[in-house]
């Protein structure tokens, strides 16, 4: 096949960037997305040019690294699959291809198509885990968790946390990541303790990140390459309620 | 001239760990906070360590290579972590986990240091529990289990496919939460790339920020490694693209011993390779083989038939012909090197004749296609994405490809390596596994290292040489240096672009040329089954390549941005020199042992055939120069509770 690549060129967060013209030639059907960006560079180098950086690791749809947008949809057109297990099948020869970075406020472009999603890391720092330290803890079996709500609690961890959902939303919402951390904790005995604290502290964290809010269009959970599931959203939405009454909205016990 | 003390504490097996643990020293809360501790890596074993360091009350200074510390390649991990829990009650313990790990390593580990991790993996699942690490459970509320190869036990603890992610995030939340507390700063997108070595112990690091390309120097009391695996050095592996050799490569030129880099885990059951432009090769569950048949054409004619035009009569089930008793269920090890076996002789199948089938016409037919979707659905489901062919409807094609690496830095039995100050943990080191790692067993030793030893092991080094760790400041000379090193490599690599251009046209390659002709070499000549001949061939032609890697390839670009061929260029450099010892390892062990396999010493069933008199010890490498042989020292393998036998699953 041969392919017409627009492709999204910038130096930096504070440069102008724009669409640059890349005609993608011998592409196959089984080559990944990815790996047909690894040829296309291997070419431009070969030429004496830049090639074009883009995030990837594992390559398998687990390591939430890489996330391109491509013809304005992040992951690609097909749904639940990270951009590194799209196949080049999924395009036709002769097609135009539109590759961009996810944007977002919060997702600062580092150079070409990759983005600095460390706001992400900031909002599990603010309460995205149980408080425990390392050492001698209870036998496993102690806390029984029965296992329709074990179930739940892990769709809802297997959350990756490639900004794709951020990248979807025209409000440049956090929440459907935000809301499956939470979700996770909710359902396990062992997230109870800290469960009100979380939840105002991360979405306080959500909002300080300069995410927008949720306005129940539903795109995140439509691209998410995990199929994480929008009632997490609503379940955020009754456990800040729920944390207002307890907390009054204060991220801190007070006496 | 440097010696090797494993530092085995005395007394019985079970009870080693707590004669050491009550040997050891301790900082006293107060003087914790004077302590800054560098960890290298934020997998399984760098999160837990650096987590664990920051509750004690030191301070940690944490590095990853990734924009996060929560997509190390320990998320890539699927199966399940083992332990002891013995909740089936079908007769486990501590005494059979490590058995079986020992075995399965084919008694090229230490006894003490594999009984510790089996003392340690109950508690390893109460710790994660207790973080909300969603395991599976029963409906009655208990934890499930299930049953992995080299065991008889159901041991093995596991959250859907994704185990080592949920492991990796619970140990993830507990670095971001000491993050959150100002205990430990993070420090992502940083590639170490030197160790700073002051009076004899490990006191710093130099590091380039891969989005800036700003170098800068770290200093600390300890530095913790926690780096994995060095499996890229192959090319084509079930590695993430980014991990890689360099920070352990790095500390081998400092001084710290490499050991047994030639134990390489090969699985057999992978997605083949589809063309030139392959970027990594995809792993499928072992589990396959319980219902698969494999097989290739009897006929090199057949080869390009589609399957089902080849009648019975016509195919080699060539498994079940060789090893009736186990057939399709023979070990890793042996699995890959007969489907090697079959490619070299003309019977690999699909469009590149790299492959065999994994066949489940039989299956389907006997059990019925609802029954074998139940069981491995999701596994068929990525296999026809990939492949675009339907396993349901025609056999998948499968065959081997590089896993993880048992050997690494050298380390006693606290994980400090023979340079002071510098202790390594999970896969980075070479401790617990052997010669060959059973499936389960790598998430078990990241977290075992990590939450549980290097923190006690720290400690005590601090204590006990609280006299001789004097403060160091990042202006002195040993840090410049290091850094003007790094610098000068960085340059160096820099100027192969001008050496390429001024190559004809023909000549010039990029990096990712030499790359993979590396990555051919190793497994052509390193990979699942290894000759003197062939080994001796692989030490001719990796200096040639590196020769022509130093005499000029294509790096584009500038080092004060992201530049990922400049960061990939650094690393093929580095595993052009592993890839060697690598070989020299492989050539000097004259014996067969787990997954190390000369095709000289096999027994009559083609089992791997150990010489325990003249090889029962562990290879650690002293790094002499580029281009110089590597020293090699040896630490006896004593085995004072098991009795070494012919490994056998019969």
């Amino acid at each position: 096949m041969t392919l017409h690549l627009k492709v999204w060129r910038q130096k930096d967060a504070n440069s102008p960037g724009r669409l640059e013209s890349i005609t993608a030639e011998d592409i196959t059907g089984d080559m990944s997305f990815l790996e047909m960006m690894d040829l296309v560079n291997e070419r431009l180098v070969q030429d004496g040019k830049e090639p074009v950086e883009f995030d990837s690791d594992c390559r398998e749809g687990i390591c939430g690294t890489c996330g391109l947008t491509i013809n304005g949809q992040a992951h690609g057109p097909e749904r639940g699959t990270a951009v590194c297990q799209l196949h080049m099948r999924s395009f036709s020869n002769g097609d135009t291809i539109v590759i961009e970075p996810f944007r977002a406020r919060a997702f600062p472009v580092v150079k070409d198509l990759v983005v600095d999603r460390a706001a992400f890391d900031r909002i599990i720092q603010s309460g995205g885990y149980t408080s425990v330290t390392t050492g001698p803890h209870a036998d496993a079996n102690t806390h029984l968790v029965p296992k329709p709500d074990a179930d739940r609690s892990f769709f809802a961890a297997t959350c990756i946390g490639c900004g794709a959902c951020v990248a979807a939303c025209p409000n440049a919402s956090a929440s459907l990541f935000t809301s499956a951390k939470l979700t996770q904790y909710a359902m396990l005995p062992q997230g109870q303790a800290e469960r009100e604290i979380r939840t105002i502290r991360m979405i306080n964290q959500m909002d300080e990140e300069g995410f927008g809010n949720c306005s129940n269009i539903g795109e995140c959970s439509a691209v998410c390459p995990k199929n994480i599931e929008l009632e997490n959203i609503s379940r955020m939405r009754r456990e800040y309620l729920r944390a207002i009454f307890k907390m009054g909205g204060q991220a801190e016990h007070t006496d | 001239m440097k010696t090797l003390d494993s530092k085995i504490p005395e007394g019985p097996l079970h009870e080693k760990w707590d004669n050491r643990k009550a040997e050891y020293n301790l900082v006293a809360p107060n003087n914790k906070k004077k302590h800054n501790i560098i960890v290298v890596g934020t997998g399984l074993a760098g999160a837990a360590s650096a987590a664990s360091l920051a509750e004690l009350g030191y301070n940690v200074k944490a590095f990853c290579i990734s924009d996060s510390p929560r997509r190390a390649h320990s998320i890539a991990a699927q199966g399940g972590i083992n332990a002891t829990k013995n909740y089936p009650n079908d007769g486990d313990s501590i005494w059979r986990l490590f058995y079986d790990t020992i075995k399965g390593g084919d008694y090229r580990s230490r006894e003490a240091n594999t009984y510790r991790l089996a003392q340690l993996s109950s508690n390893i699942i109460d710790q994660a529990v207790a973080q909300g690490v969603p395991f599976a459970r029963e409906y009655g509320g208990e934890l499930a289990t299930r049953s992995f190869g080299g065991a008889q036990v159901s041991r093995t603890f596991y959250a859907r496919g994704q185990t080592g992610q949920q492991l990796l995030l619970g140990a993830y939340g507990a670095l971001m939460r000491q993050v959150d507390e100002g205990k430990c700063e993070m420090f992502t997108h940083r590639e170490m790339l030197d160790l700073v070595v002051v009076d004899g112990r490990a006191r710093g690091i130099i590091t380039r920020n891969l989005w800036t390309g700003e170098i800068e120097r770290h200093s600390g009391d300890a530095v913790v490694l926690c780096t994995g695996g060095y499996g890229r050095v192959y090319f084509l592996s079930t590695n993430a693209f980014n991990s890689n050799g360099t920070a352990a490569w790095r500390c081998h030129r400092r001084g710290a011993f490499m050991a047994n880099p030639c134990y390489v885990q090969i699985h057999p059951t992978c997605i083949p390779s589809s063309g030139h432009y392959q970027s990594k090769r995809t792993l499928m569950s072992e589990s396959l083989r319980n219902d698969g048949r494999v097989w290739v054409p009897k006929n090199k004619a057949d080869v390009d038939k589609p399957p089902h035009q080849i009648p019975e009569k016509d195919r080699d089930y060539y498994l079940e012909r060789k090893y009736p008793a186990f057939g399709n269920l023979v070990p890793r090890d042996v699995a890959s090197r007969n489907a090697k076996y079959m490619v070299d002789a003309g019977l690999g199948v699909g469009p590149q004749h790299n492959a065999v089938y994994l066949d489940f016409s039989h299956a389907i037919k006997e059990q019925g296609r609802d029954a074998i979707k139940e069981k491995y659905g999701n596994l068929f489901h990525m296999y026809h994405k990939i492949t675009d062919e339907n396993p349901y409807e025609q056999p998948m094609r499968i065959f081997p490809a590089v896993h993880y690496v048992m050997g690494g830095l050298w380390v006693d039995y606290n994980l400090m390596s023979n340079l002071p100050g510098l202790f390594v943990a999970g896969e980075a080191n070479f401790s617990d596994h052997g010669a060959n790692r059973l499936g389960a067993s790598a998430l078990m030793q990241g977290l075992a290292d990590g939450y549980f030893i290097v923190s006690r092991a720290v400690s005590n080094y601090l204590a006990e040489n609280r006299f001789e760790i004097t403060d160091v400041s990042t202006d002195q000379g040993e840090f410049k240096e290091a850094e003007k090193e790094v610098r000068t490599g960085i340059d160096k690599l820099l100027e192969l672009n001008e050496k390429a251009k001024a190559k004809p046209a023909d000549q010039q390659r990029t990096v990712m040329d030499i790359y993979r002709d590396l990555g051919e070499i190793m497994w052509d000549k390193v990979g699942i089954a290894r000759t003197g001949e062939g080994l001796k061939k692989a030490l001719e032609e990796i200096p040639k390549l590196r020769e022509e890697f130093w005499s000029g390839v294509i790096i584009p670009g500038d080092d004060d941005t992201f530049n990922k061929y400049l960061e990939v260029a650094g690393r093929v450099a580095d595993f052009l020199e592993l890839g060697e010892l690598m070989a020299r390892d492989a050539l000097e062990r004259d014996e067969s042992a787990g997954c190390h396999f000369r095709e000289e010493h096999q027994t009559e069933k083609g089992e791997a055939l150990r010489d325990d008199e003249a090889y029962a010890y562990v290879a650690a490498w002293e790094y002499q120069g580029m281009n110089e042989a590597e020293k090699l020292h040896k630490e006896p393998l004593e085995f004072e509770f098991v009795k070494l036998k012919q490994r056998s699953y019969e």
